[in-house]
This record gives structure tokens, C-alpha cells and sequence, in this order.
């Protein structure tokens, strides 16, 4: 049988990768866990609150994204719905074209990573530079985010030490603090330079049109302060109904992501710069981006949409942690990728779902409570009875599974196989198995012999 | 003692086909907790590698098989935490109203893992005696159902165990059905590493609520010429009973 393709990345991860990758998501994963232990008395109580908030949003998602819009619109600010990503990334450009917009600093966004946002602008003459440390990174070693939160888990310090190097901004030197220090220099004339800037955000609040972004960098902050004009990309999932919900799903998103109490900055963007403010871009668009969710939404993979992109589920999923983030195709890694997937990176990641062994870890651990080893178990069931993704034949195992005395028969014949050389095994998921392993010898029914004899001599 | 229980043993498909002298011990295990244990000869499997193979229909033929088989209302024990965890789950294979939800309710309502059975019987208390270091492997299938929680207490409180503390205590072996076919290096290199964990404190034995995990960590030793002392829960609570006069 041959491998699938998260398998095979699997195979190829640099040992030294995949034992950093290990280490960072089980030290995230105790960081969790102790912050909820210390600073919530009733975890269970509050994660079913903020699942609760995140279900209702998405049962009213049209009358919320109409208040939203209204609310952004009488704050000053433009809105664009975008139907699929080339809209999303059309709309972007245009709107810095227009306004003779060069250069935008960007903040972390995963939905802008999933359109290509960055790539889009740079080919029509817009420079975009990454101002999270982590996406700059990426963005210099033409590489892509591993990680929802962690994007470059996967890079040691020698790796950003050399990546530095070749981009001019100072002789090798692999200590954190030094290349902080650098990255933070460099950021400063960017978002000085910058006319404009993106981002996405976390939630969108259908009361207020607030926008809302966390970062633990304060880039964000920096790119608004400099840019005449701001773009926020935002997946139509974002949307929440009133602002105090935040005060339960920032509680929960920063403990979830990185174990902290709170991110160090959020911010609140309630449409542009206000007469007599002193910062603030004097221009907001905000783009509504669709890209899959609407159907997605109709689907039996809705609950996914409840996800606050906190990363939790990849850091304790252990086929993330052997695999890394870059085995999963689409944007989005781990038992996440594994339902979105094959909805948002095509047929041809049907098989993803397959990429899990269901062990529940991530439902554990999620802080709005998706039932993801269910969802993605009816993905793959879904891939099987579409044909996008064939599972291995299991007819002759179901025929028997049904017909008790074809299935003792079966059992007493098999024991044949003990004679048989794994090699020559007569079935393709046992030979499969054999590659790897040994199996004990065959002795089928054998209990039901000892069962009887124990009943005759009663 | 009182009056028996009468229990219905789930045999699981792997004690069918392999292992038998783990389905003996969980009998004797069953019969030295006070339950008369009853065997329905038309049991195949519970469906589960359907399920995780992604074929539901498939699943849904074997769950009726065993609704039907297992019908007689009386406690189903097994000594597999995963083929219970499925159980538990087979409702939501079908659909919302039907008689077949109602009878998989029901009957997940009655399928108890061995250890969970015991131990709610006897208060958690085991009276063995075994000198042994034991590591307890706590499979995925068992979370949440208090499953692991049982094996501990039962095994710790066995006349000479000391239960060695396992780093990951969670962590997946790999195996998950056919995820071990389909990704074989990855099922692989979890099972390596839950190994390494397993085996870190120096146990003389790892113990399993569940057959699967030890199918699969035991093959990997034994193909990397290093076998494993691995063995059913059921076996060393069946042993520790031949140490007490």
C-alpha cells in the first residue's frame, strides 16, 4: 500500500526539525494547560460559554455580517465582500493602486496567507513587508508558515542567523536577543516607508464594527500608526455578536494559543482615524472574504468555522508533531488542516483527513469545543463516498463481520496463514502492516474452543 | 458473596483471532469480581476499523450485527477500551429518531471496559499479589471514560506493584486503524516514541486496557529485534490472583 502524501513529508522532516517542533508544541501544550489551571476555576464551564457564542454567531451569521456592515459603514469605513479569494486579492490591490499606495506593512493574518495575498501585490508593484517577526522570516526565506501562531516552529536560530545574513542585515550572529534587536531595527523604516498597511483579524464585532487584532509584537499597532490607509481581511467566520463576548474569547484565545493570561497588544478598531485622534490610518476597507465558508457552512464540517485559530489542536496532535506543519497541503496544519483541507485546499487534499489517528487529543484541548476527531473521520468517510479519497477495501472483512459462521469458519481457516511468508501475505492491508511489524501467530478461535470445553466439563 | 451478575463478554475480533489467552484471563477476571459470564457465539466485531476506514455504511452493517447479537439486557464487558469507545459512539452513525439510534443508545449505555466494570464491583480494590514495576499505557480510547483512571487504581492496589509514572502519559501509540497502513512511518515513529516513554522509568511490565495499542507496539519491538514486555491488564490481574494463597 503506499504511503499518503503527509506521510511521505513525514518521512523526509530533518531529525533535528522534528524534535524541535516536538519540544515547542509540548512546551505550549503544558503552558495551556497550567494557565487554565491557575486563572480559571470551571475551564469546562468557560470553554462551553465561549463554544456557545462561537455556535450562535455562526447560526446568525447573515443578520450578524449585515450589522456589522452597517455599524463599519456609519464609522467611516468602506466594505467589499469578497465571493472567493481572487476577488479578496483584486479588491487589496486596487484600493493601495488607486491611492498610489507602494509600499504596505503587513500584519499576521492567516486568512491573507490562504488569498496569497503577499505574492499578489509584489507582482503588481506593491511591496508588502511581513512586520510579525515570525512572517518576516518566512517572507525572506520564501518559505510558508508551519504554524497558525508559531509560523517558523519549524526554523532553528543558525537557519534565521543565515537568512539575516543574506538579506544585509548584519554579520552571522544566532543570539535571539541580537536578532530581535535586528528585525526590529529594520521594521522601524519599513513601517515608516509603509503608505499602507493589512492585516486580518480575530474577531469582527457585529455590534460595534470593531475590529479586533491580537499580537504579542505590537507590529500591528506600529503598521496602523504610519499607514494612510488600512485593510483588514476578514473571514466572514469572524464575526461575533457583541463586544463583550471578547471578554470571553480573548480569555480564551490567549491561554489556548500561548498559555499567556492576555496577549500583549489587542487591538480595537472601530472605523478610521477620528477627527482630533492623534493615530489611525485615515482611510479603513474592510474585506469580508467568503473563499469556501459559505459552503463550508452548509456542510456537515460547519462546526469547524468555530475556530479561533489558536493552534491549541496542533500542539498536542501527535501526527502534527512527527509531521510538521508542512506536511498538510492549504494553509492550515494539524487536525485543523485535517477538515479544512479538503474544503479549502481542493479534491486533491481529500486524503488529508486521512492524516489522523483519531486519538481525540485535539478535542480535548480545543477551546470551543469542535468535535474534531468526528469531523475528521466524516471528512474521510465523505472522501470514500465521493471517490476523492479511497480508503482500503474492507468488503471481504464486512462480509464476514455479518455472517458469524462465515466469520468462525474464516477464523479457523486463516490459521493456514501462520505457514504462509509475510511477503506473500493475501491481503494488501496485511502485507502493509507486515512491512512494518510482526504479528503474533494466528489462532483463530481458539477461545471459542477453550469457551466449549470449558462448558462440557461444568 | 451475592448473587452473580450476569455479564455478557465482548470478545473483541483481535482476542478472537490472536490473542485468546487475554479473552481467558478477562473471564476469570469477570468470574473472581462475582459476574456469570455469558458468551454470544455470533459475535464477529464492533465495526470500528469501518469507521476509521472511512466506510460508515460498512460500519453500520457490523453495529447492527452486534445490536443484534448482543440484544439481552445485561452489562456487555470487554476488554478493550477502544472497541467500548466506539461502541459508545455508534448512535451517531444513525440517524437522529431511528430505532437503530435508539437500540446503539441502549446498548452503549450497557458496554463497560474491564477495568471500569471491576472496579466499580470491587470499590477499585484488586486482590492480587505480584512484585512487579508496572507502567500503564493509557490509550487514546480510554479518555474521558475514566478507563485508565480504573486500570491505576485496580493494578496500584495490587500486594507489591509499584506503578512507574510514564512521560505523555496521554500520547498516541500510532496505531489507529488503518491510519498504521495508510502512514506507515508516521504510525512508526509514534510508536517508537511512545515506546521510548513507555519504557523510560524501567518497568518489568508495560500493561494496556487495550489489545490494539500492544498489537502494534509489540510488532514494532519485535521487527526491531528488541521485544517488548507488554502485556493485557487482564493477564496481570488474572497472575497477581496466583500469588495470594
Amino acid at each position: 500500500m503506499r504511503p499518503l502524501d503527509v506521510d511521505v513529508f513525514a518521512a523526509r522532516v530533518a531529525p533535528a526539525v522534528r524534535a524541535a517542533v516536538r519540544a515547542s508544541s509540548a512546551a505550549t501544550a503544558a503552558a495551556r494547560e497550567a494557565a487554565f489551571a491557575r486563572d480559571v476555576p470551571d475551564p469546562a464551564a468557560l470553554r462551553d460559554l465561549a463554544a456557545r457564542i462561537r455556535a450562535h454567531a455562526l447560526d446568525h451569521l447573515p443578520e450578524l455580517l449585515e450589522r456589522a456592515e452597517e455599524r463599519l459603514t456609519a464609522h467611516g469605513a468602506h466594505v467589499h465582500w469578497a465571493a472567493d479569494a481572487g476577488a479578496a486579492r483584486d479588491v487589496v490591490r486596487r484600493v493601495f493602486a488607486e491611492r498610489g499606495v507602494t509600499h504596505v506593512a503587513k500584519s499576521k493574518s492567516m486568512a491573507t496567507e490562504e488569498i496569497g495575498l503577499a505574492a499578489h501585490l509584489a507582482a503588481h508593484g506593491i511591496t508588502p513587508v511581513e512586520t510579525d517577526l515570525g512572517e518576516f522570516l518566512v517572507q525572506i526565506e520564501g518559505d510558508r508558515p508551519s504554524h497558525v501562531v508559531k509560523p517558523v516552529i519549524h526554523m532553528d536560530r543558525a537557519r534565521i542567523a543565515r537568512a539575516f545574513e543574506r538579506r544585509g542585515l548584519g554579520p552571522y550572529d544566532d543570539r535571539p536577543e541580537e536578532i530581535t534587536r535586528r528585525a526590529r531595527m529594520h521594521l522601524r523604516g519599513e513601517f515608516l516607508r509603509a503608505g499602507g498597511a493589512v492585516s486580518g483579524a480575530n474577531f469582527l464585532v457585529a455590534e460595534s464594527g470593531r475590529i479586533v487584532i491580537v499580537t504579542n509584537e505590537g507590529n500591528s499597532r506600529f503598521g496602523l500608526g504610519a499607514a494612510r490607509v488600512h485593510v483588514a481581511v476578514v473571514g466572514i467566520e469572524k464575526l461575533v455578536p457583541r463586544d463583550r463576548d471578547l471578554a470571553v474569547l480573548l480569555n480564551v484565545l490567549a491561554r489556548s494559543a500561548t498559555g499567556q493570561a492576555f496577549t500583549s497588544y489587542v487591538e480595537l478598531v472601530q472605523g478610521p482615524r477620528a477627527p482630533g485622534r492623534a493615530d489611525g490610518a485615515s482611510e479603513l476597507h474592510v474585506v469580508l472574504l467568503d473563499a469556501g465558508r459559505s459552503a463550508l457552512l452548509a456542510s456537515e464540517a460547519r462546526d469547524v468555522l468555530r475556530c479561533i485559530r489558536c493552534g491549541a489542536c496542533m500542539n498536542v496532535c501527535p501526527v502534527y508533531r512527527a509531521a510538521t506543519g508542512h506536511a498538510y497541503p492549504g494553509t492550515y496544519p494539524g487536525p485543523l488542516g485535517a477538515v479544512l483541507a479538503p474544503h479549502l485546499a481542493g479534491a486533491s487534499a481529500a486524503a488529508t483527513a486521512s492524516a489522523s489517528s483519531l486519538c481525540g487529543a485535539c478535542a480535548d484541548v480545543c477551546p470551543v469545543a469542535i468535535p474534531l476527531p468526528e469531523l475528521i473521520a466524516a471528512e474521510r468517510a465523505r472522501g470514500v463516498a465521493e471517490g476523492t479519497a479511497p480508503g482500503p477495501s474492507l468488503a471481504a472483512w464486512e462480509a464476514l463481520a455479518t455472517r458469524p459462521r462465515a466469520w468462525r469458519a474464516a477464523l479457523r481457516a486463516a490459521r493456514l496463514l501462520n505457514a504462509v511468508p509475510d511477503a506473500l501475505a493475501p491481503h494488501p492491508l496485511l502485507r502493509a502492516w507486515l512491512g512494518e511489524r510482526t504479528l503474533p501467530a494466528w489462532r483463530g478461535g481458539a477461545f471459542r474452543d477453550w469457551w466449549r470445553r470449558r462448558g462440557d466439563a461444568r | 458473596m451475592a448473587q452473580p451478575t450476569r455479564v455478557a463478554l465482548l470478545l473483541t475480533c483481535l482476542c478472537d483471532a490472536f490473542e485468546d489467552g487475554v479473552a481467558r484471563a478477562a473471564v476469570e477476571v469477570l468470574e473472581h469480581a462475582g459476574c456469570e459470564v455469558a458468551f454470544p457465539a455470533d459475535q464477529t466485531c464492533c465495526g470500528q476499523p469501518a469507521y476509521t476506514a472511512g466506510d460508515l455504511a460498512a460500519a453500520r452493517a457490523v453495529v447492527r450485527h452486534a445490536l443484534a447479537t448482543f440484544g439481552e439486557d445485561v452489562p456487555v464487558v470487554a476488554p478493550a477500551a477502544s472497541c467500548v469507545a466506539f461502541l459508545r459512539h455508534a448512535p451517531a452513525l444513525f440517524d437522529e429518531g431511528s430505532a437503530e439510534r435508539a437500540a446503539a443508545a441502549a446498548l452503549a449505555a450497557r458496554v463497560h471496559e474491564l477495568c471500569e466494570f471491576v472496579a466499580q464491583r470491587t470499590g477499585g480494590a484488586w486482590p492480587g499479589r505480584l512484585r512487579a514495576r508496572v507502567a500503564v499505557h493509557r490509550p487514546c480510547h480510554a479518555r474521558g471514560g475514566g478507563t485508565w483512571q480504573a486500570v491505576e487504581r485496580l493494578v496500584g492496589s495490587i500486594d507489591g506493584v509499584t506503578l512507574v509514572p510514564v512521560a505523555e502519559s496521554e500520547a498516541c501509540c500510532g496505531f489507529g486503524g488503518v491510519f498504521s497502513v495508510t502512514h506507515p512511518h508516521l504510525s512508526r515513529t509514534l510508536g517508537v516514541l511512545r515506546t521510548e516513554d513507555l519504557v523510560g522509568g524501567a518497568p518489568d511490565v508495560v500493561v494496556s486496557p487495550d489489545l490494539s495499542c500492544l498489537l502494534h507496539l509489540r510488532g514494532l519491538a519485535a521487527r526491531a529485534g528488541r521485544p517488548l514486555a507488554a502485556r493485557h491488564v487482564a493477564e496481570l490481574l488474572r497472575d497477581s490472583l496466583a500469588g495470594t494463597a
